[in-house]
């Protein structure tokens, strides 16, 4: 076994790409702020630098273990260096922490602190830049970037969309669109992966907590909520409680005591979807028409495809998202004088892990009989900061459920929040049978797990149905490519613009710890289905309250379905 | 917006290079030579035709100060601004040719489409210093008279 010795410890390795790697699984989390391991290795901050027995320096990031080596991560001399590399970006750096969203969690804030910066000697000569707000989804603002390039990889290796990039030279480098466009008329896709490894306040996420705020106070206005299958296994990730834990019980009750008059489940719109997209596929199937079918929960990719695969705006499925299912039929239940009698102006606040969501509550076609069905869009980012404003002790709270008729969902509209999820729900719904063998021959058809692009096969009356199932947007596009070329064809292809799925959306809680919870908050998602009683979204009997309901009745296209 | 016909003559540069990434530089520089810039338009045109997103030609077109995105005048004059240059008092030399030209740091070119000043890093030519180029052509020793001077005489040529 290969090894190499880490401060006068013997430490084994295989076959770990660089050193860094290997330090951090020794237990020591060197300081890095360009370095995310998922993406190229950049090189560029400096702080992973290491001595070795020869006194020679190197970045750890970017070199590769061999056998014997010595190193050492914390001379006096590296002490001094990562001190000094931490003054220099602080000083051309937008330093208003106190003001800043990011403050708190902020990775470049975290190193200064750990390393004690105490003091910067230098002034910032820097012009100051505007601020770019002109997207639903993201604020850039070019003052707080410190070039660790995280976005700009992110955006071009992982995603493929290529919005964000570098631009001019040495002091005058920034990050930003061709010709410093505004973020909103470039291809960006608005899936936030790029202020999930921001480093600073440079990107972040169009806040929507005051406006939600002034609903809440407004005693004219009925403030109703919808929490997305992703939030409940992230939100208590802020509160001290261990990633994945499901913590929707004590969320309802934190909502409640902060003044929303209903808190729903949005797994109950995923079995709608699933109920209507199940059938939107058989009819396709049975018509061999725009097939393959093109799940449409995802507003990123969706509108990925449009930038991108115009032909194919077709194959993309009419269901109108979750959320957005959910807040036409919020809108329209709030509308029938029954359900009126107060008078009051309905506000529907939607709870999501996605920044896209706020891009989709824009769109033309959220609006139903002219009024737009979601009224505000906060991440679990948003709320985490509305649960401490409030000044809730969030993990002491008691558990309360959701409220009817639409706080519950079945195990098929949980799992919506994993990549994966929605092809599980959809072959639960076409199974016939409930029995606990049926389920778990699906669980392990390969639907399952975060490979970036899985292929499944299912025989289903008499044919076999080919699915393909992506997550993130530069795996869709492997797909999609395939697809276009004809040298894959599948019946339904799910894709999820983040990678992992929803749990890992771009408005989830960011960790100041180099450690993914990709996994947690999955098993946090199979957990919840697993105690869930009802499986399959059919079986909800909440969809006999929609679907036999007088004030839905020949509404369904409107409330559910796009329209172009 | 450009008229057709600067589509048509990118099209044809582009017939000159493979259609990749790595052709965006000579492309760049063919389109630059034809119009003495790099209209903006028209980046945005090639980085679609070779298949690299507009941010990255973007990047590309405004990491290197050779390219322009703003139409130059027929005359471009280079003030070099290299340590040899600087210290033997090339800043006067800019000074009057902006002084001369109404010209300044954020105003490059004068509205008759006639001058362009710009400084560059280093001709060089530091044996020459403060060296100057017009287009082609060197100057040495330059001074805030012969600056002048020389705008005089090429105002003469038209």
């Amino acid at each position: 076994m290969a090894t190499i010795t880490i401060n006068g410890r013997q430490v084994e390795f295989t076959n770990e790409k660089n050193v860094l790697t290997i330090i951090r699984k020794a237990g020591i989390d060197i300081p890095t702020l360009c370095y995310q391991p998922e993406l190229s290795t950049f090189g560029a901050c400096r702080l992973c630098t290491v001595e070795d027995d020869r006194g020679r320096f190197f970045a750890s990031c970017s070199e590769e273990p061999r056998d014997g080596m010595v190193i050492y991560t914390n001379t006096e001399k590296l002490r001094k260096y990562r001190k000094l590399i931490v003054e220099l970006l602080l000083a051309s750096h937008d330093r208003e922490c106190t003001t800043c969203e990011k403050s708190g969690h902020c990775p470049l804030q975290n190193v200064a602190l750990r390393l004690g910066v105490q003091d910067v000697r230098f002034q910032n000569y820097k012009e100051r830049q505007p601020i770019d707000d002109s997207s639903y989804a993201i604020i850039r603002d070019p003052n707080k970037c410190i070039l660790c390039g995280n976005c700009v990889r992110e955006c071009n290796e992982v995603q493929t969309v290529g919005a964000l990039d570098f631009a001019f030279r040495g002091s005058e480098a920034t990050v930003s669109p061709a010709f410093n466009r505004p973020l909103a008329s470039t291809k960006c896709v608005s899936c936030g992966q790029c202020r999930v490894v921001c480093d600073t306040g440079a990107l972040t996420i169009k806040s929507h907590v005051d406006k939600v705020w002034a609903a809440l106070n407004d005693p004219n206005t009925r403030v109703v909520c919808q929490i997305a299958p992703a939030v409940r296994v992230a939100v208590g990730e802020a509160f001290g409680m261990p990633a994945g834990q499901n913590s929707l019980y004590k969320l309802v009750n934190a909502l409640h005591i902060m003044g929303f008059n209903r808190v729903y489940d949005t797994t109950y719109t995923a079995d709608l979807t699933i109920m209507e997209e199940s059938a939107e596929f058989l009819s396709r199937v049975a018509h061999k028409r725009h097939l393959p079918l093109l799940t449409s929960c995802c507003p990123a990719w969706v509108k990925f495809v449009d930038n991108e695969y115009p032909e194919f705006k077709r194959n993309v499925s009419t269901c109108r998202s979750p959320q957005g299912m959910f807040s036409a039929v919020l809108k329209e239940y709030y509308r029938a004088p029954e359900h009126n009698t107060s008078n009051k102006k309905t506000f529907v606040v939607s709870i999501m892990p996605c920044t896209a969501k706020k891009m989709e509550a824009e769109r033309p076609n959220s609006y139903t009989y002219g009024e737009k069905d979601t009224d505000a869009v906060i991440t679990t980012t948003e709320l985490v900061q509305m649960i401490k404003q409030f000044g809730l002790d969030f993990a002491s709270l008691t558990e309360e459920s959701c409220d009817m008729p639409f706080g519950m969902g079945s195990g098929g509209g949980v799992i919506f929040g994993v990549t994966g999820g929605v092809t599980e729900a959809v072959l639960r719904r076409l199974v016939k049978d409930h029995n606990p063998k049926s389920l778990e021959t699906i669980a392990v058809s390969g639907v399952r797990g975060n490979d970036g692009i899985k292929e499944i096969t299912v025989p289903y009356n008499g044919m076999d149905v080919k699915i393909c199932v992506a997550s993130g947007l530069g795996n869709a596009r492997k797909v999609m490519d395939a697809v276009k070329s004809g040298e894959k064809e599948y019946h339904l292809i799910e894709v999820m613009a983040c990678p992992g799925g929803c749990v890992m959306g771009g408005g989830q809680p960011t960790r100041l710890d180099h450690k993914s919870v990709v996994e947690e908050r999955d098993e946090g998602i199979y957990r919840t289905d697993r105690k869930m009683v009802l499986k399959k979204s059919n079986e909800n009997p909440l969809m006999d309250f929609f679907y036999q309901n007088d004030i839905f009745k020949h509404k369904y296209h409107d409330l559910l379905h796009n329209h172009e | 917006m450009l008229d057709e016909s600067y589509y048509r003559k990118t099209d044809e540069i582009i017939a000159r290079y493979v259609r990749d990434a790595r052709s965006l530089i000579p492309i760049m520089q063919d389109i630059q030579a034809e119009y003495r810039y790099l209209p903006g338009e028209l980046l945005t045109y090639v980085a679609k035709e070779i298949g690299i997103t507009e941010a990255k030609a973007y990047s590309v077109a405004t990491f290197y100060e050779n390219f322009s995105f703003e139409a130059k005048g027929k005359y471009v004059i280079k003030v070099c601004d290299g340590t040899a240059c600087h210290v033997r008092h090339s800043t006067p030399v800019l000074e009057a040719f902006w002084k001369e030209l109404g010209l300044s740091k954020k105003k490059h070119t004068t509205d008759d489409m006639l001058f362009t000043v710009e400084t560059v890093s280093c001709l060089g030519a530091c044996g020459l210093a403060p060296t100057i180029m017009v287009n082609e052509q060197v100057y040495p020793s330059m001074s805030p008279e012969k600056a002048v001077a020389l705008i005089a005489e090429l105002r003469g040529n038209g």
